[in-house]
Protein backbone atom coordinates (compact mmCIF):
# COMPACT_ATOMS: atom_id res chain seq x y z
CA UNK A 1 0.00 0.00 0.00
CA UNK A 2 1.11 3.77 -0.65
CA UNK A 3 0.10 5.85 2.19
CA UNK A 4 0.90 9.50 2.64
CA UNK A 5 0.72 10.96 6.45
CA UNK A 6 0.12 14.89 6.99
CA UNK A 7 1.96 15.52 10.11
CA UNK A 8 5.41 14.42 11.30
CA UNK A 9 4.79 15.01 15.14
CA UNK A 10 4.60 12.02 17.26
CA UNK A 11 1.72 10.64 16.34
CA UNK A 12 2.59 10.80 12.75
CA UNK A 13 6.24 9.89 13.12
CA UNK A 14 5.28 6.62 15.30
CA UNK A 15 2.74 6.09 12.69
CA UNK A 16 5.25 6.30 9.88
CA UNK A 17 7.70 4.18 11.57
CA UNK A 18 5.54 1.23 12.23
CA UNK A 19 4.27 1.31 8.64
CA UNK A 20 7.70 1.44 7.18
CA UNK A 21 8.16 -1.54 9.74
CA UNK A 22 5.14 -3.38 7.63
CA UNK A 23 7.34 -2.60 4.84
CA UNK A 24 4.77 -0.16 3.46
CA UNK A 25 5.52 2.79 1.02
CA UNK A 26 5.17 5.79 2.99
CA UNK A 27 5.44 9.89 2.61
CA UNK A 28 5.29 12.18 5.43
CA UNK A 29 4.23 15.77 5.26
CA UNK A 30 5.50 17.79 7.35
CA UNK A 31 5.85 21.76 8.00
CA UNK A 32 8.58 21.83 10.08
CA UNK A 33 12.05 21.56 8.19
CA UNK A 34 13.94 20.41 11.47
CA UNK A 35 11.15 17.67 11.98
CA UNK A 36 11.20 16.29 8.31
CA UNK A 37 15.28 16.32 8.24
CA UNK A 38 15.43 14.12 11.76
CA UNK A 39 12.10 11.58 10.11
CA UNK A 40 14.48 11.00 6.92
CA UNK A 41 17.59 10.51 9.44
CA UNK A 42 16.09 7.70 10.74
CA UNK A 43 13.83 6.25 7.83
CA UNK A 44 15.27 7.18 4.68
CA UNK A 45 14.18 9.52 2.77
CA UNK A 46 10.10 9.61 3.13
CA UNK A 47 9.52 13.28 4.60
CA UNK A 48 8.80 16.37 2.69
CA UNK A 49 8.60 19.87 3.53
CA UNK A 50 5.12 21.46 3.48
CA UNK A 51 1.48 22.36 4.24
CA UNK A 52 -0.16 19.36 3.44
CA UNK A 53 -3.62 20.76 3.56
CA UNK A 54 -2.69 22.93 0.01
CA UNK A 55 -3.21 21.02 -3.26
CA UNK A 56 -0.05 21.47 -4.59
CA UNK A 57 1.80 19.69 -1.85
CA UNK A 58 -0.86 16.62 -1.61
CA UNK A 59 -0.09 16.51 -5.46
CA UNK A 60 3.72 16.35 -4.89
CA UNK A 61 3.22 13.81 -2.14
CA UNK A 62 1.70 11.62 -4.40
CA UNK A 63 -2.16 11.33 -2.78
CA UNK A 64 -3.46 10.83 -6.37
CA UNK A 65 -1.80 7.32 -6.11
CA UNK A 66 -2.21 6.74 -2.24
CA UNK A 67 -4.59 4.49 -1.31
CA UNK A 68 -4.59 5.93 2.68
CA UNK A 69 -4.53 9.47 3.78
CA UNK A 70 -3.72 9.67 7.63
CA UNK A 71 -4.03 13.36 9.23
CA UNK A 72 -2.23 13.34 12.38
CA UNK A 73 -1.33 17.27 13.18
CA UNK A 74 -2.30 18.63 16.61
CA UNK A 75 -4.74 21.01 14.63
CA UNK A 76 -8.32 19.44 13.75
CA UNK A 77 -9.46 22.42 11.55
CA UNK A 78 -6.41 21.30 9.57
CA UNK A 79 -6.58 17.41 9.65
CA UNK A 80 -10.17 18.35 8.28
CA UNK A 81 -8.83 20.15 5.76
CA UNK A 82 -6.45 17.36 4.57
CA UNK A 83 -9.40 14.52 4.75
CA UNK A 84 -11.60 17.00 2.54
CA UNK A 85 -8.87 18.45 -0.17
CA UNK A 86 -7.51 14.39 -0.41
CA UNK A 87 -11.03 13.38 -1.01
CA UNK A 88 -12.68 16.42 -3.30
CA UNK A 89 -9.10 16.59 -5.30
CA UNK A 90 -7.49 13.37 -5.86
CA UNK A 91 -10.29 10.59 -4.69
CA UNK A 92 -8.75 9.48 -2.02
CA UNK A 93 -10.15 5.92 -1.47
CA UNK A 94 -9.48 5.82 2.74
CA UNK A 95 -8.83 8.95 4.84
CA UNK A 96 -8.04 8.56 8.64
CA UNK A 97 -8.01 11.65 10.57
CA UNK A 98 -7.01 12.11 14.31
CA UNK A 99 -9.33 14.37 16.64
CA UNK A 100 -7.72 16.15 19.41
CA UNK A 101 -10.85 17.49 20.61
CA UNK A 102 -13.56 15.34 20.76
CA UNK A 103 -16.34 17.90 20.57
CA UNK A 104 -14.92 17.99 17.11
CA UNK A 105 -15.88 14.63 16.02
CA UNK A 106 -19.23 15.52 14.74
CA UNK A 107 -18.17 17.19 11.79
CA UNK A 108 -15.55 14.92 10.56
CA UNK A 109 -18.52 12.33 10.58
CA UNK A 110 -20.86 14.33 9.07
CA UNK A 111 -18.58 16.10 5.83
CA UNK A 112 -17.79 11.99 5.33
CA UNK A 113 -13.81 11.23 6.66
CA UNK A 114 -14.22 7.79 6.67
CA UNK A 115 -12.47 7.38 10.51
CA UNK A 116 -12.18 9.84 13.13
CA UNK A 117 -10.39 8.78 15.69
CA UNK A 118 -8.51 10.26 18.93
CA UNK A 119 -5.26 8.61 19.80
CA UNK A 120 -1.82 6.71 17.63
CA UNK A 121 -3.02 3.16 19.33
CA UNK A 122 -6.60 3.98 17.70
CA UNK A 123 -5.32 4.89 14.39
CA UNK A 124 -2.89 1.58 14.07
CA UNK A 125 -6.00 -0.81 15.44
CA UNK A 126 -7.69 1.18 12.09
CA UNK A 127 -5.09 0.70 9.56
CA UNK A 128 -4.76 -3.17 10.75
CA UNK A 129 -7.90 -3.96 10.08
CA UNK A 130 -7.63 -2.70 6.73
CA UNK A 131 -4.49 -4.57 6.31
CA UNK A 132 -4.95 -8.20 6.03
CA UNK A 133 -0.94 -8.43 5.61
CA UNK A 134 -0.41 -6.87 9.27
CA UNK A 135 0.62 -9.20 12.44
CA UNK A 136 -2.11 -8.01 15.13
CA UNK A 137 -5.37 -7.94 14.18
CA UNK A 138 -8.20 -6.51 16.83
CA UNK A 139 -10.92 -8.66 16.32
CA UNK A 140 -13.01 -7.83 19.10
CA UNK A 141 -13.03 -5.70 21.99
CA UNK A 142 -14.48 -8.00 25.19
CA UNK A 143 -17.71 -6.31 26.50
CA UNK A 144 -17.42 -4.52 29.78
CA UNK A 145 -13.88 -5.01 30.11
CA UNK A 146 -10.57 -3.11 29.08
CA UNK A 147 -9.17 -6.52 27.51
CA UNK A 148 -9.52 -7.16 23.96
CA UNK A 149 -8.95 -10.68 21.72
CA UNK A 150 -6.72 -10.08 18.91
CA UNK A 151 -4.87 -12.21 16.13
CA UNK A 152 -1.16 -12.30 15.60
CA UNK A 153 0.12 -14.60 12.61
CA UNK A 154 3.47 -15.70 12.97
CA UNK A 155 5.54 -15.68 9.74
CA UNK A 156 7.75 -18.14 7.65
CA UNK A 157 10.53 -16.29 9.03
CA UNK A 158 9.66 -14.86 12.49
CA UNK A 159 12.55 -15.54 14.94
CA UNK A 160 9.91 -16.82 17.55
CA UNK A 161 9.33 -20.32 15.14
CA UNK A 162 10.46 -23.19 17.33
CA UNK A 163 10.38 -21.36 20.31
CA UNK A 164 8.26 -22.55 23.28
CA UNK A 165 5.92 -20.44 24.78
CA UNK A 166 6.62 -20.01 28.22
CA UNK A 167 10.42 -18.85 26.82
CA UNK A 168 9.05 -15.87 25.32
CA UNK A 169 8.75 -12.69 26.78
CA UNK A 170 5.11 -12.05 26.43
CA UNK A 171 3.47 -8.84 28.33
CA UNK A 172 2.13 -9.57 31.63
CA UNK A 173 -1.54 -9.16 31.51
CA UNK A 174 -1.47 -11.35 28.43
CA UNK A 175 -3.23 -14.47 27.58
CA UNK A 176 -2.53 -16.85 24.64
CA UNK A 177 -5.95 -18.59 24.21
CA UNK A 178 -5.27 -20.86 20.99
CA UNK A 179 -2.81 -21.40 18.79
CA UNK A 180 -4.64 -22.67 15.17
CA UNK A 181 -1.33 -24.13 13.06
CA UNK A 182 -1.05 -23.88 9.40
CA UNK A 183 -2.49 -27.24 9.00
CA UNK A 184 -5.48 -26.04 10.39
CA UNK A 185 -4.77 -27.87 13.65
CA UNK A 186 -5.98 -25.75 16.87
CA UNK A 187 -4.06 -26.19 20.27
CA UNK A 188 -4.87 -24.55 23.42
CA UNK A 189 -1.35 -23.09 24.57
CA UNK A 190 0.56 -24.07 27.28
CA UNK A 191 4.37 -23.33 28.30
CA UNK A 192 5.27 -26.02 26.24
CA UNK A 193 3.58 -25.18 23.23
CA UNK A 194 6.34 -23.97 20.10
CA UNK A 195 5.14 -21.54 17.97
CA UNK A 196 5.11 -23.05 14.11
CA UNK A 197 5.36 -20.90 10.83
CA UNK A 198 2.21 -19.73 9.73
CA UNK A 199 0.08 -20.53 13.29
CA UNK A 200 -2.63 -17.63 13.94
CA UNK A 201 -2.43 -17.06 17.59
CA UNK A 202 -5.34 -15.89 19.77
CA UNK A 203 -4.74 -13.71 22.74
CA UNK A 204 -6.21 -11.43 25.23
CA UNK A 205 -4.45 -8.81 26.00
CA UNK A 206 -4.99 -4.95 26.79
CA UNK A 207 -4.29 -1.73 24.11
CA UNK A 208 -1.51 -0.37 25.48
CA UNK A 209 0.18 -3.86 25.28
CA UNK A 210 -0.47 -5.03 21.69
CA UNK A 211 2.96 -4.02 20.37
CA UNK A 212 5.01 -5.67 23.59
CA UNK A 213 2.80 -9.07 22.74
CA UNK A 214 3.35 -8.67 19.05
CA UNK A 215 6.83 -7.97 19.00
CA UNK A 216 6.67 -11.02 22.02
CA UNK A 217 5.67 -13.29 19.84
CA UNK A 218 6.83 -12.52 15.90
CA UNK A 219 10.35 -11.63 17.69
CA UNK A 220 10.09 -8.46 15.24
CA UNK A 221 10.65 -4.70 15.82
CA UNK B 1 -16.90 34.85 12.79
CA UNK B 2 -14.04 37.22 13.09
CA UNK B 3 -13.88 40.52 14.40
CA UNK B 4 -10.94 41.85 12.41
CA UNK B 5 -10.86 44.75 10.16
CA UNK B 6 -13.23 42.98 7.68
CA UNK B 7 -15.81 41.02 10.07
CA UNK B 8 -15.69 44.29 12.19
CA UNK B 9 -16.58 46.48 9.09
CA UNK B 10 -18.86 43.73 7.23
CA UNK B 11 -20.53 43.40 10.75
CA UNK B 12 -21.56 47.16 11.33
CA UNK B 13 -22.86 47.36 7.72
CA UNK B 14 -25.00 44.82 8.16
CA UNK B 15 -26.12 46.09 12.06
CA UNK B 16 -26.68 49.24 10.12
CA UNK B 17 -28.76 47.90 7.66
CA UNK B 18 -30.83 47.09 10.66
CA UNK B 19 -30.18 43.24 10.57
CA UNK B 20 -29.48 41.59 13.37
CA UNK B 21 -25.81 40.68 13.72
CA UNK B 22 -24.10 38.43 16.54
CA UNK B 23 -20.08 38.62 15.84
CA UNK B 24 -17.91 36.00 17.73
CA UNK B 25 -14.33 36.45 18.71
CA UNK B 26 -11.49 34.39 20.06
CA UNK B 27 -10.38 37.69 21.64
CA UNK B 28 -12.49 40.64 23.51
CA UNK B 29 -10.33 43.19 22.65
CA UNK B 30 -10.93 42.69 19.10
CA UNK B 31 -14.86 44.09 19.22
CA UNK B 32 -12.96 47.49 19.58
CA UNK B 33 -13.02 47.73 15.86
CA UNK B 34 -16.54 47.44 15.80
CA UNK B 35 -18.34 51.06 16.05
CA UNK B 36 -19.89 52.50 19.00
CA UNK B 37 -22.97 52.87 17.85
CA UNK B 38 -23.30 48.94 17.02
CA UNK B 39 -26.41 47.02 18.20
CA UNK B 40 -25.23 43.45 18.20
CA UNK B 41 -24.17 40.90 20.10
CA UNK B 42 -20.34 39.96 21.01
CA UNK B 43 -19.90 36.60 22.02
CA UNK B 44 -16.30 35.81 23.31
CA UNK B 45 -14.86 32.39 21.94
CA UNK B 46 -13.84 29.40 19.48
CA UNK B 47 -16.62 29.92 16.55
CA UNK B 48 -15.43 26.97 15.16
CA UNK B 49 -17.09 24.98 17.97
CA UNK B 50 -21.17 24.58 17.52
CA UNK B 51 -21.53 25.03 20.97
CA UNK B 52 -19.93 28.59 20.64
CA UNK B 53 -22.19 29.13 17.32
CA UNK B 54 -25.57 27.93 19.40
CA UNK B 55 -24.92 30.66 22.02
CA UNK B 56 -24.80 33.25 19.24
CA UNK B 57 -27.39 32.14 17.96
CA UNK B 58 -26.46 30.38 15.19
CA UNK B 59 -29.09 27.91 14.93
CA UNK B 60 -31.66 30.36 13.58
CA UNK B 61 -29.22 32.41 11.32
CA UNK B 62 -29.43 32.79 7.66
CA UNK B 63 -26.19 33.62 7.36
CA UNK B 64 -22.64 32.74 8.75
CA UNK B 65 -19.60 34.37 7.79
CA UNK B 66 -16.18 33.10 8.74
CA UNK B 67 -13.84 36.10 7.83
CA UNK B 68 -11.47 34.63 11.25
CA UNK B 69 -7.44 34.35 10.02
CA UNK B 70 -6.52 31.01 8.70
CA UNK B 71 -8.41 29.08 5.80
CA UNK B 72 -9.00 26.17 8.00
CA UNK B 73 -10.49 27.07 10.79
CA UNK B 74 -12.75 29.39 8.47
CA UNK B 75 -13.59 26.06 5.89
CA UNK B 76 -14.46 24.04 9.13
CA UNK B 77 -16.55 26.80 10.88
CA UNK B 78 -18.54 27.31 7.86
CA UNK B 79 -18.97 23.40 7.73
CA UNK B 80 -20.37 23.05 11.14
CA UNK B 81 -22.86 26.19 11.10
CA UNK B 82 -24.17 24.64 7.77
CA UNK B 83 -23.95 20.91 8.29
CA UNK B 84 -24.75 20.38 12.38
CA UNK B 85 -26.43 23.87 12.85
CA UNK B 86 -28.22 24.11 9.39
CA UNK B 87 -27.74 27.85 8.33
CA UNK B 88 -28.90 27.63 4.66
CA UNK B 89 -25.76 29.69 3.55
CA UNK B 90 -22.23 30.03 4.55
CA UNK B 91 -19.96 32.52 3.49
CA UNK B 92 -16.10 31.08 4.30
CA UNK B 93 -12.60 33.59 3.69
CA UNK B 94 -10.15 31.20 2.18
CA UNK B 95 -6.59 33.00 0.82
CA UNK B 96 -5.66 29.75 -0.89
CA UNK B 97 -7.17 29.94 -4.35
CA UNK B 98 -6.98 25.93 -4.70
CA UNK B 99 -8.69 24.91 -1.31
CA UNK B 100 -11.25 28.52 -2.05
CA UNK B 101 -12.15 26.07 -4.86
CA UNK B 102 -12.41 22.41 -3.26
CA UNK B 103 -14.77 24.62 -0.78
CA UNK B 104 -16.70 26.13 -3.27
CA UNK B 105 -17.57 22.21 -4.95
CA UNK B 106 -18.80 21.30 -1.45
CA UNK B 107 -21.47 24.18 -0.79
CA UNK B 108 -19.30 26.75 1.03
CA UNK B 109 -19.13 30.29 -0.66
CA UNK B 110 -15.81 30.65 -0.21
CA UNK B 111 -14.31 34.57 -1.01
CA UNK B 112 -11.51 34.43 -1.96
CA UNK B 113 -9.03 37.93 -1.36
CA UNK B 114 -6.23 36.52 -3.15
CA UNK B 115 -7.47 36.31 -6.70
CA UNK B 116 -9.23 39.30 -5.80
CA UNK B 117 -6.73 41.47 -4.73
CA UNK B 118 -4.78 40.50 -7.62
CA UNK B 119 -7.47 41.51 -10.39
CA UNK B 120 -7.52 44.93 -7.95
CA UNK B 121 -3.55 45.26 -8.13
CA UNK B 122 -3.32 44.44 -11.83
CA UNK B 123 -5.65 47.09 -12.72
CA UNK B 124 -3.92 49.54 -10.82
CA UNK B 125 -0.80 48.78 -12.55
CA UNK B 126 -1.91 49.10 -15.86
CA UNK B 127 -5.09 51.48 -15.48
CA UNK B 128 -3.74 54.89 -15.44
CA UNK B 129 -5.11 57.16 -12.76
CA UNK B 130 -8.87 58.81 -13.22
CA UNK B 131 -8.69 62.49 -12.55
Amino acid sequence: MYIVIVGGGQVGAQTARELVAFGHEVTVVERDAETVRALNAELGEIAIIGDGTEVSIQEEAGVNRADLIVATTGRDEANLAVAQVAKQRFGTPRVIARINFPKNEEIFRVVGVDIAVSATTAIMAQIEQALPSTPLIRLLELHGSPFELVEVVIGEDASTVGQAVRDLPLPAESLLTLVVHADGRPEVPTGETRLTAGAAVLAVTLPEHEAELRRGLTGGA
Amino acid sequence: MGCGRVGARVAAEFDAEGHDVSVVDLQPDAFRLLPREFHGRMIVGNGVYQEVQREAGGEGADIFMALANGDNRNAMAAQVAKHLLGVPRVVARIFDPERAEVYRELGVEAVNPTVAVSNLVRQAALNPARP
